[in-house]
């Protein structure tokens, strides 16, 4: 259970990035857009841009958010599924975080940190606008492990270059919204936006083995979902 | 190893945390099951058709809305 205030400004240590060399046999799918692991001896970019707004040089913030609003939108569109909540999520957590800084502690990454603040954000304007029942990363999520259903067949060679660009953002968006929220979350932050496992159970007040029994489920349900949009067809079927 | 083996060390294999032994079991099972084969490959592809493709864009003009309540906040002091 996850209290939409309970997990705002913990500090997370000893993380490890989550981009490593996959083997040959087992090529690394696209690499991550958003987070690059930084060597241990290494400063992030970002433990200078946030000395900068603490000695009240404001334009540095503004270099954090344009950094970072896009993942935090995605973020915040992913848990309400409201575009008008997500906005104000985006707005509420950026200055949160400006209004918090000196609460920010430096051995945490600034990214880490403000998306733990936009993640409860965003669980507080689920529970406002479901007229204030309580809403937590855990709802809808099945307790007991079940074995996942597969569909087994293959896909076809590219299977998106069936569909236009929009057909496939729909396509897409359709079957992340059908996952449940405690799965859709955990996909999203540890899969798409590239935070580690470790950073995604501080994040969401998980424990590391029920965020990777999570990301097992989120991804094999997404696959199996998928499926049917890009099977292999087969000889003579339309 | 079976397939509900196999899949229990699915995510690992993806992200590249197994051990060299378990790695080498892992193929030696995907040698022959062609089922967990196509699981492996198809888990991999959503993952990347996920991260590759933007499904939520920034609004319009939130930018522009955000900087100003930054500003906006910022003369009750920085």
């Amino acid at each position: 259970m996850v209290s939409p205030t309970g997990i705002l400004y913990t500090t997370v240590t000893g993380l490890n990035g989550t981009v490593s060399p996959f083997p040959r046999e087992f090529p690394h799918p696209t690499p991550m857009a958003t987070i690059q692991p930084i060597a241990e001896n290494e400063q992030h970019p970002d433990v200078a841009l946030v000395a900068r707004v603490r000695g009240g040089d404001i334009s540095a913030y503004d270099t954090l958010v344009r950094k970072y609003d896009r993942q935090v939108f995605r973020i915040a569109q992913h848990i309400t599924q409201n575009r008008e909540d997500a906005e104000d999520v985006v707005q509420d957590a950026f200055l949160k975080a400006y209004e918090k800084l000196d609460q920010f502690q430096g051995n945490s990454k600034f990214y880490t940190w403000l998306v733990r603040i936009a993640v409860n954000e965003s669980l507080m304007r689920l529970r406002k606008r479901r007229t204030g029942r309580m809403v937590s990363i855990d709802e809808d999520v099945e307790t007991e492990e079940g074995s996942v259903p597969r569909d087994l067949a293959d896909w076809a060679p590219d299977p998106e270059q069936n569909y236009t660009q929009a057909e496939l953002a729909e396509i897409l968006r359709k079957t992340i919204q059908g996952l449940p929220q405690g799965f859709r979350v955990v996909f999203v932050l540890r899969d798409v936006e590239g935070l580690s496992t470790e950073e995604t159970a501080e994040t969401l007040g998980l424990s590391v083995p029920a965020v990777k029994s999570r990301l097992l489920r989120a991804r094999l349900q997404l696959r199996e979902r998928l499926t049917r949009y890009f099977r292999r067809k087969k000889a003579g079927e339309k | 190893m079976t397939c509900t083996e196999f899949l229990a060390q699915l995510d690992d294999l993806i992200d590249d945390v197994v051990t060299t032994q378990m790695r080498a079991d892992l193929q030696e099972h995907l040698r022959g099951c062609d089922h967990c084969e196509v699981t492996l490959n198809t888990t991999r592809k959503t993952i990347q058709i996920y991260r590759s493709h933007e499904i939520y864009e920034l609004p319009t003009g939130l930018r522009e809305r955000l900087h100003k309540a930054i500003m906006e906040r910022c003369k009750k002091g920085c």
